[in-house]
């Protein structure tokens, strides 16, 4: 996983509530075998007209002048329904470093911490003043701080610390467990019969 | 200090790690099925890791199998080519990797989340995980289950631990009998109408009080499978003595019952005051429920009017769905049915249908199809003669698997079409692009088909 300590981007602001993992990557995606390469398919449904080609022109991810925005700032609930982690590989695929939302769905959120595309939670006002910024806006996420900040704009985030630290050392889950394979070879010699 | 059941089947599996932090969790069965398997596979062979427990591990195929044309026995049978390739990857991996597979074709086959529980892989007390959001259904029989993401699915491949911060305690306490014609379906729309998509995030939630004890183990799985759509990662439901004769004799289940359920029955909550939340629910006058919009909790009684545009999600929701503010549910034209899903695709769900079907035929224009949750489940209806109901109405009888309702393979419902749905998910497109999903109970969507609108069920047991 990549380290994640500042970042600095373009905003992309959808503002929609509940949108869910459907939207952001829709199932007939799910069929690939690989783990990459699905940046041109994400928000698929609402990005292309019906030939799945032809790009819908008011759809604010095709617009030109967003290409390099890698902020996603969105509303309450990001990323509800389906626990198809291709949805955050598509968000990531795509360029976003980071999600700013009211709060997200909990098994995205976990999916987000195994990418390195840091989740953040933000109160709406926040986000919507983020929303309203010109598509070249500089916003800097810093991590070891826990702030959002543009120009003189600033806001605190709060996260746990254990995933913090995850991001800061791009650490690989399975490495980090492993340090703990006596454990569970303990665990498993005084295990129930029944379990 | 008094406990709950989910704290106490948490508590038991926890390697390392404090309360609030993430914990390491031990997995006592980890159900895997060809969608979400394919990258962490590659992920051990790439990094040269072994799968710690394939004993552990159990394999289904359910989620892009066909279900038509009949029978869908072999991988010749799979036409389409990506989920062909997608099927074979699952079997090579479940090869090479020593993991049992309920392969196409197997009496075994079936919805992962209809056959754990049937298999009597299910148990109390147990930890289950498995690729899919819908693995919360399994703590309908006391175990503790939750959906992973792909990474998550490798990383139990490798360790079979997973790391979790532990949530809340959410108790839903359930009062009243149900009247005829209302199902443990309607009490799940009913708490999702009122209290949101997002209303369970960050807890456990447990379902408990008298209308439980109503419910048949099938009913339980329902709820337990559907809350997830109010943001419930995982739910559950004390193992009772409905529980213990569901389990016995099953495949899997222990060969020293007895014992078994000795220890099962420490999993219990010790008193309300142990949940950090409690909802009421009295079910008494409950009514089926449908749904309207473009997720879950739009939904309503199915005798109530749509509601006035709030904003702008249901702006787009009635657009979507081609409706409009103040038209009767009993006014939406049904044209499609669908029957099947882990969340009603099982036996009982198939009677309760049939039931109102028998004697009946589908309303002119009204195409449906019926899924079976699982081979067993088809097998057992076919022995009752279900299938010749469903025939004679001019359903479709087809294969197991989980077919319309995520549309993967080419099991779509068409655009435009309103189907009355026993599935869980009504999002834009999950039933097929520019479908309209209709979500109800298995007994009110096959009324629905008779009429080609949504009626009342509970009139059909009044005749009783
Ligand atoms: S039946 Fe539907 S909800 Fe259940 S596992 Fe299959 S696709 Fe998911």
């Amino acid at each position: 996983m990549e380290k994640f300590t500042v970042h600095q981007g373009t905003p992309m602001p959808i503002m929609n509530d509940d949108i869910d993992t459907d939207q952001l990557l829709p199932k007939q995606f799910l069929k690939r075998l690989t783990k990459r390469g699905y940046g041109d398919v994400l928000f698929y449904e609402w990005r292309y007209q019906a030939d799945g080609v032809t790009p819908q022109e008011n759809f604010i991810l095709n617009e030109p002048a967003r290409q390099q925005a890698s902020i996603l700032i969105t509303g309450d609930n990001f990323g509800i329904g389906s626990s198809r982690e291709h949805a955050v590989w598509a968000l990531r695929d795509w360029g976003f470093k980071a999600i700013i939302a009211g709060s997200f769905g909990p098994i995205l959120y976990m999916n987000c911490t195994k990418n390195g595309v840091l989740p953040i939670e933000l109160e709406q006002a926040a986000r919507e003043t983020l929303s309203e910024l010109p598509p070249t806006a500089k916003v800097t996420i810093d991590l070891v701080h826990q702030t959002v900040k543009c120009g003189a704009l600033s806001w605190k985030f709060t996260i746990n610390p254990a995933w913090k630290e995850k991001f800061l050392k791009g650490e690989d889950d399975i490495d980090q467990t492993m340090k703990f394979a006596d454990q569970i070879a303990a665990y498993e010699a005084q295990m129930s019969p029944y379990q | 200090m008094a406990t709950t059941l989910f704290d106490k089947v948490w508590d038991r599996h926890v390697i390392t790690g404090k309360a609030g932090e993430p914990q390491l969790l031990y997995v006592d069965l980890h159900l895997i099925h060809e969608v979400t398997s394919p990258q962490p596979f590659d992920g051990l062979r790439e990094s040269g890791r072994q799968l710690r427990r394939p004993d552990r591990t159990f394999a289904t195929i359910d989620h892009n199998v066909p279900t038509a044309p009949q029978p869908v026995t072999t991988i010749a049978d799979v036409k389409d080519q990506i989920a062909r390739r997608q099927i074979e990857t699952l079997q090579k991996n479940c090869r090479d990797f020593g993991v049992h597979l309920a392969d196409i074709g197997d009496a075994d086959q079936g919805i992962v989340h209809v056959i754990g529980p049937h298999l009597g892989l299910t148990q109390p007390g147990r930890l289950i995980v498995c690729g899919d959001s819908h693995t919360s259904t399994h703590g309908a029989l006391g175990a503790l289950a939750f959906g992973i993401g792909t990474s998550e699915i490798e990383h139990v491949f490798t360790t079979q631990t997973i790391w979790q911060v532990k949530p809340k305690n959410l108790g839903v306490h359930l009062t009243g009998h149900l009247a005829p014609g209302v199902f443990a379906k309607d009490i799940v729309m009913a708490l999702i109408a009122k209290y949101g998509t997002n209303f369970a995030e960050g807890y456990a939630l447990e379902f408990y009080g008298p209308t439980i004890a109503d419910l048949s183990i099938e009913s339980r799985l329902t709820l337990t499978n559907m809350i997830i759509e109010g943001g419930a990662k995982m739910a559950m439901i004390q193992p009772d003595q409905t529980t213990f004769d569901y389990l016995r004799g099953r495949r899997y289940a222990p060969k020293d019952y007895e014992q078994a359920v000795a220890e099962w029955q420490q999993f219990k909550t010790d008193s309300p005051a142990a949940f950090d939340r409690i909802i009421e629910l009295d079910v008494s006058n409950l009514a089926p429920y449908v749904s309207w919009g473009t997720n879950p909790a739009m939904a309503l009684p199915c005798d109530a009017t749509l509601p006035a545009i709030a904003d702008q999600n249901m702006a787009r929701a009635y657009q979507y769905m081609d409706l409009q503010p103040g038209q009767a549910i009993t006014t939406i034209p049904i044209n499609w049915l669908f029957i099947g899903s882990c969340t009603n695709g099982r036996l009982s769900d198939l009677q309760e249908a049939a039931k109102i079907l028998a004697g009946h035929h589908l309303a002119p224009g009204v195409q449906a199809w019926v899924v079976p949750g699982s081979r067993a489940v088809q097998r057992a209806a076919e022995r009752l003669g279900l299938d010749q109901i469903f025939k004679a109405a001019g359903c479709e009888w087809r294969d197991p698997g989980c077919s319309a309702c995520l549309a993967m393979n080419p099991d779509k419902v068409p655009a435009g079409k309103h189907c009355a749905s026993t599935t869980n998910r009504n999002f834009e497109g999950r039933q097929g692009p520019g479908a309209r999903t209709h979500l109800a109970s298995p007994a009110m969507v096959a009324a629905a088909g008779i009429y080609g609108h949504f009626v009342d069920v509970r009139q059909f047991y009044e005749q009783e």
